[in-house]
């Protein structure tokens, strides 16, 4: 086992695993010697989870491109690695669900205010307290926006903006949106009922775990010219929104696996672990699961829209601040499969990109940026846990051809949530952040404990990674000051 | 019976025991709420009626837990108390079961994480000395 899956290091922040066996293409690892001592250990002391294994058997998978990816947030999931990257001919390639996950295009939103530190301060606990007031989260929480199965459809066929049309949001918010919140080919007849009905009372809520809403502070400014694209400044205030699809997604995802699991079978597709069950991405049953997965992703596009009105309508209550004066800076999703064009070899080649716990991150000048953001590329979102700083970044020219333009999308667990909730206790995790001067306020302790910065691996650490191998450039980094978690 | 919870750094591996088939997918049934709730706080109040089918009991354990998590949200119910009967006819094995329980009320029960699917990671089912274990990891 440990000669199979054996790194050579190629450059100072990368790793190699050559093709070999049945490995279609070879895998890179892009991360710091302390994540690849500890993926070298899981492999010699043959842990039953093991990212680096996870990372190989994508590699094994048909119509895999180039490289498949890990970046350097990369830890044990479910078929693929967590920071994973694969991308799979259009042609040729399959659709795995271990790719995409249950939470399709769970992302972040991040909100620029017009206040400062200062302005915050003396009402950063009425804040805190409308803002869980006025946020649905945690388990059983319910959304306001109560839409008939009728217009459930049109929500998965258009996103983002069919909430904005309904008057939740602004139509300036669409273009500062990956994919302008809708991708295109979402077919809600490819999603169940039963999907539909779970969503019915979920449409605009946080849900619970690793979900968050934050209020931060641009604490500093790591590129001046970047930063001033973006809008932001030190010392500002931005609000950081950390969900996804919701029960929808998770649906999609849990009939969808079974649909998998058949078509596996059905096109004697050799998978090397049963998580990675997949599909052709041309075959009736990829082409719906990718519909499914549009629908999702809209979903998901729609929620953070959601929550990002409630959030204005917070700060309208509370400094009677405009809508507009809460500016969208970006909304990225790091749960995901989508078509994009990428130039492999010369060639301008369509491919099915999933990244699982990883973000699109273009680089410079490219069309699908926003067009105040293009000469650098858009934003990528990274965010921290509880305590710890979060980042914003941007993709390059580098991570384009490295890395299909991909980004790290946060810490990466360091410790399971079982080892975490012996190791912390809500109560004290809360009153450590008081003593630092951030408010916590949350639906469950024990989900505080399970969270606790201390089950992450160092940020800092995972942006200095990425840097290094030159993928993606540091903008901002944003330290928090009110947590609402479910 | 009984259930336990595995070490797995990003989500959590339920492994769960019975003497038969069906007390062991009981047990994985509790193992999965009670990472919701505390089901030792959960009435078994209101009953719903369960039937999934599949090719082997490990896809039927998959089956059996996403149904109980689509249930949760249809109904607004959580449950603490399951009841199985597993068959194999031809091809398919079928359980017919219930799951009982209470309206979600967050002043009574206190909430824990929210469970989004049922993963065929470290999905196995198999018997050992005289008991019936069933495992898999939800992503949480």
């Amino acid at each position: 086992m440990a000669e199979e899956l054996e790194l050579e290091r190629i450059s100072e922040a990368e790793w190699l695993l050559p093709k070999h066996g049945e490995m279609r293409a070879p895998a890179r690892v892009i991360a710091d010697e302390l994540t690849i001592a500890q993926l070298r250990q899981d492999t010699v002391e043959k842990r039953e989870w093991n990212a680096l294994r996870q990372l190989r058997d994508v590699a094994c998978l048909p119509g895999i491109v180039g490289e498949a990816l890990a970046l350097p947030d990369v830890h044990p999931g479910y078929g693929f690695p967590i920071g994973g990257v694969a991308a799979f001919d259009a042609i040729d390639g399959v659709v795995v669900v271990g790719g995409v996950g249950f939470d399709i295009n769970c992302g972040v939103r991040l909100l620029a205010t017009p206040l400062d530190r200062a302005a915050l301060a003396s009402r950063a606990d009425d804040v805190a307290r409308d803002l869980f007031d006025t946020v649905p989260a945690g388990i059983g929480s319910e959304g306001n926006l109560r839409l008939p199965m009728s217009e459930i459809d049109e929500l998965l066929e258009q996103g983002a903006s069919y909430v904005i049309e309904r008057g939740y949001g602004l139509t300036d918010d669409i273009e500062f949106i990956e994919e302008n919140g809708r991708i295109e080919d979402a077919d809600p007849s490819a999603v169940s009922t039963v999907a539909k009905q779970r969503q019915f009372r979920q449409v605009g809520t946080l849900g619970a775990g690793n979900h968050y809403l934050e209020v931060q502070e641009v604490a500093e400014i790591l590129d001046r010219e970047a930063a001033a694209a973006y809008g932001l400044t030190e010392g500002q205030i931005v609000i950081s929104i950390h969900t996804g699809s919701r029960a929808l997604g998770h649906q999609i995802g849990q009939d969808y696996l079974k649909v998998m699991e058949e078509a596996s079978r059905k096109y004697h597709i050799p998978i090397r672990q049963q998580e990675l069950v997949c599909a052709p991405i041309t075959s009736p049953e990829g082409s719906r699961y990718l519909s499914a997965i549009a629908c999702g992703a809209n979903c998901a596009f729609a929620n953070r829209q959601v929550i990002a009105h409630l959030v204005r309508s917070v700060l309208h209550r509370i400094f009677g601040m405009s809508p507009s004066s809460v500016r969208t800076v970006y909304d990225i999703g790091h749960n995901n499969a989508k078509f994009e064009e990428h130039t492999i070899d010369g060639e301008i080649r369509r491919l099915l990109v999933h990244r699982k716990g990883s973000t699109r991150a273009f680089g410079p000048h490219h069309a699908e940026s926003p067009a105040i953001y293009r000469d650098v590329g858009h934003p990528t979102l990274v965010g921290g846990t509880m305590g710890t700083a979060s980042y914003v970044m941007h993709g390059t020219d580098l991570g384009m051809t490295k890395a299909f333009g991909s980004g790290i999308h946060g810490a990466g667990r360091a410790l399971s949530r079982k080892k975490a909730a012996k190791k912390y206790w809500g109560e004290d995790v809360k009153s450590d952040l008081l003593s630092r001067g951030i408010i916590l306020r949350a639906h469950s302790t024990r989900g505080i404990a399970e969270e606790a910065p201390g089950a992450y691996k160092d940020v800092e650490r995972v942006v200095n990674a990425a840097v290094r191998s030159g993928i993606s450039r540091p903008v901002a980094r944003l330290i928090p000051i009110i947590v609402i978690k479910g | 019976m009984a259930f336990e919870y595995l070490d797995h750094i990003s989500d959590v591996c339920i492994r769960a025991s019975g003497e038969t088939l069906s007390e062991a997918f009981c047990e994985a049934a509790r193992a999965m709420f009670n990472l919701m709730v505390d089901i030792g706080q959960v009435a078994p109040r209101e009953a719903v009626k369960v039937r999934v089918s599949a090719r082997t009991p490990k896809l039927l354990l998959v089956e059996w837990l996403g149904q109980l998590l689509s249930n949760k949200d249809l109904t607004g119910l959580i449950f603490s108390r399951f009841s199985a009967t597993i068959e194999k006819k031809g091809e398919q094995i079928t359980l017919v079961g219930s799951a009982r329980g209470e309206a979600f009320d967050p002043s009574h029960h206190e909430a824990k994480t929210e469970v989004k699917g049922v993963t065929y990671a470290g999905l196995r089912v198999w018997e050992e000395d005289g008991q019936f274990i069933a495992q898999c990891v939800l992503d949480v």
